[in-house]
């Protein structure tokens, strides 16, 4: 047998002087042989914990086996039995602390590239023209509706779909997607890959209606009495600001909002598309998280000469991804750490000119268990910025809970769910993602949808046997 | 896709379109908005709605063609659709009886006042609504504010229909001479709202303006929208977009909405030039 190698075959990726000129994709994923070097990494553990450590189950070893074949046909057919979106989940799911974390290979070197082959197989069927549709399912006769055409909804959606029900889709926005389209950027994730996967979707049967408000034009009860069961995934809401001085000026964003008309709005073809962002040249990002990654690096994409995150711990208590850390420094953004902004100073037209910052130490260990940072006295600092954006979260979308009065509420107003079933307190009501949880990751969201889509085919099946 | 049903110029500039929309228009209630991209390339553009029609499913609004975005929606004609069109938006007006109640309207303002006049007249109110432009052509929808209120009071800047100067010059004298109201509601273009606010505020007069700021998902989500009010901040497209104009942070308002004017006229420029 053949030596195995320490590290991971290396993804090619745009040099970073270059890609910060452009909003394509960074890595341009592997080639045939590159995914089936990679493969023959995988030792094929008999009792393998990269299945546990992933929230759907995937199996893992048996496509990558397929791959050492070159058998890519199989082994898509195989991802796709457990997880309908491997091209996203290939690209934005955190590897490195789930199904990568658990790799035996890892103890002493690199794991194998699980999230790479992933990747590979997705955009391999994608490059072959029209996408196989497994053999419908035989009708349940059941309807279940999806709120939100997110990661939580759309993972719900395909596999309820799968199961034989008939499955409609609200979306509020003009695009389906959520997160995946308003939020992350192009350079990570294309948008047209976002597009396919639904595509996929609708061909399997799931109807998509773009526009639709709910909770405004139709109320939760009102979708009950045309459905057996409802899924909330209505993801992020009012974004999270720091409430200091200042904050209301004119060049300072939510992250939500930069994002959005980065991304969604497609601010960055500006003037063709007609929604404006401000370019600044200094860019200021306060947060830590993956969205400030974007934000900081879309800022760079905007022209700006200097992006710089403001985060008030440092480097190791970061909650972004050591990857989304790693290409932001690539590309330059500087860290200022152990810092936090006190007041943002405007000009005469409110525009915002400056961020004062307090500089701050790490004390002892929080509940989170990291050390909580503590204000330095009399050690604030000014720098020169004209946008700034707070990428801090947000709380969940507050429309349902707000227009649903029987639904229960947590303290930030998220929608309370039963962790085994998705369940929330009214009756045919399921939840998950963002507004179960609050901010968190795109495959925790997903994780959510399938947990669901497993309570809701439960009950609907009960349900129909009672009646 | 949401089809038009007609579109045409009600005064100079200000447009009332009419579309086909009938799950709004079951839905809708005054005071709400509507969220429009006119097509592929435009903005978000939230806009009031001014009447509904539940048996026939249309909605209607009316606007200023004034930006690139509102530029597009005048252009399109009957049977033309328009790319994205999102409602019933906002909390609706509280519609009970105050007693005598005071519509202002201006420019979008006049259709955004009609669903209120009617709805408070429907309630048992003594409504009066004040209707403002520069002259008396800018002015419409003059009968049916007037069959919807128990009176109809204008205000023009050349003094060609009633009053000569502004809403809120006429609403002071009104109140000067001892006109007493419940509560005062007032439509329109920001610097107006803000300057009923002052004019109402030494009567203790509970004033309650329409705030249009700049929004992108207006359910919600961006941010972009936030206002303050009472030291607080709040989001006009979920907490409003009606606010208590004795307790706006007007100067942020009016700074906040001057954000993008360079980029507007950009945008303006292009498009009057052909390119999309």
């Amino acid at each position: 047998m053949a030596k195995v190698s320490p590290t991971k075959t290396p993804m090619r990726e745009q040099p970073a002087a270059e890609r910060i000129r452009n909003y394509d994709e960074v890595p341009f994923g592997y080639s045939p042989e590159e995914a089936i070097l990679e493969a023959k990494r995988c030792l094929m553990c008999k009792n393998p914990k990269c299945i546990d450590g992933c929230p759907v189950e995937i199996d893992i070893p048996g496509f990558i086996q397929f791959i050492t074949e070159k058998n890519f046909k199989d082994g898509i057919t195989l991802l796709k039995e457990k997880n309908i979106l491997p091209a996203i989940c290939g690209r934005v799911c955190p590897q490195e602390e789930q199904c990568e974390k658990e790799c035996i290979l890892g103890v002493k070197n690199e794991p194998v590239a699980i999230g790479r082959l992933e990747r590979f197989l997705a955009d391999w069927e994608a490059e072959q023209g029209e996408i196989e549709l497994p053999p419908k399912p035989k009708s349940t006769g059941k309807k279940i509706v999806i709120v939100g055409a997110g990661p939580a909804g759309i993972t719900a959606a395909a596999d309820l779909v799968r199961l034989g029900h008939k499955v409609d889709m609200f979306e509020a926005l003009h695009e389906p997607g959520g997160v995946l389209v308003y939020g992350i950027p192009e350079f990570r994730l294309p948008k047209s890959i976002v597009f396919r996967e639904i595509h996929y979707l609708e061909k399997l049967g799931v109807r998509l209606f773009t526009d639709q408000v709910i909770g405004k034009i139709k109320s939760i009860d009102e979708l009950l009495k045309e459905y057996d069961a409802v899924f909330l995934g209505t993801g992020a809401g009012l974004p999270w600001f720091l409430n200091v001085a200042g904050e209301n000026l004119n060049g300072i964003y939510s992250a939500n909002e930069y994002l959005t008309r980065a991304n969604l709005m497609k601010a960055y073809l500006f003037p063709t598309y007609k929604t404006p962002i401000v370019k600044g040249k200094r860019v200021a990002t306060v947060g830590g998280g993956n969205v400030a990654m974007d934000c900081a690096r879309t800022a760079l994409r905007l022209g700006a000469e200097k992006s710089i995150i403001i985060y008030r711990r440092s480097r190791g208590e970061m909650p972004a991804r050591d990857e989304e850390i790693h290409h932001a420094e690539e590309e330059g953004v500087i860290f200022q750490l152990l810092s936090n902004p006190a007041a943002f100073h405007g000009d005469e037209n409110n525009w915002v000119r400056e961020v004062e910052c307090i500089r701050m130490k790490l004390g002892e260990p929080d509940d989170s268990g990291r050390r909580r940072p503590v204000p330095i006295p009399d050690a604030n600092f000014r720098m020169p910025i004209d946008v700034a954006i707070i990428a801090i979260g947000n709380s969940p979308n507050p429309l349902i809970p707000s227009t649903t009065p029987d639904i229960e509420t947590g303290k930030w107003g998220n929608i309370i769910t039963d962790l085994e079933t998705g369940k929330t307190s009214k009756p045919g009501v399921f939840a998950g993602g963002d507004v179960a949880t609050g901010a968190a990751t795109v495959i925790l969201a997903m994780g959510a949808g399938k947990v669901a889509a497993r309570g809701i085919h439960e009950y609907v099946m009960k349900k129909g046997k009672k009646e | 896709m949401t089809r038009i049903i007609d579109r045409f110029e009600i005064a100079p500039n200000v447009h009332a379109c009419i579309v086909d929309a009938k799950d709004i228009a079951r839905k809708a209630l005054p005071g709400q908005f509507v969220i429009i991209i006119p097509d592929e390339y435009s903005e978000r553009t939230p806009i009031t709605i001014a009447d509904w029609d539940p048996q026939k499913g249309t909605v209607t609004f009316i606007f200023l063609d004034i930006g690139s975005s509102t530029q597009k929606l005048a252009e399109l004609q009957p049977g033309d659709e328009i790319y994205s069109f999102t409602g019933p938006l906002g909390q609706p007006f509280e519609i009970t009886k105050f007693g005598t109640v005071g519509l202002v309207g201006g420019c979008y303002g006049i259709g955004g006042i009609y669903p209120a006049a009617r709805a408070f007249k429907e309630t048992g109110n003594t409504v009066i609504c004040y209707s403002e432009a520069r002259s008396q052509f800018l002015l419409y929808w003059n009968d049916k504010l007037e069959e919807a209120a128990d009176e109809v009071r204008y205000a023009t800047t050349d003094g060609s229909l009633g009053y000569k100067g502004h809403a809120h010059d006429l609403l002071e004298q009104d109140l000067k001479s001892g006109m007493k109201y419940d509560i005062l509601l007032a439509v329109g273009c920001t610097f107006m709202m803000y300057r009923i606010s002052q004019v109402t505020k030494p009567y203790n007069l509970k004033t309650i303006v329409s705030m249009n700021p700049i929004m992108i998902d207006g359910t919600g989500m961006c941010g972009a929208c936030r206002i303050e009010v009472d030291n607080t901040t709040k989001f006009a497209c979920v907490d409003g977009p009606h606010f208590d104009g004795h307790k706006i942070n007007w100067g942020l308002i009016l700074a906040r909405r001057k954000a993008y004017l360079e980029e507007e006229i950009i945008s303006k420029e292009r498009h009057n030039y052909g390119e999309s």
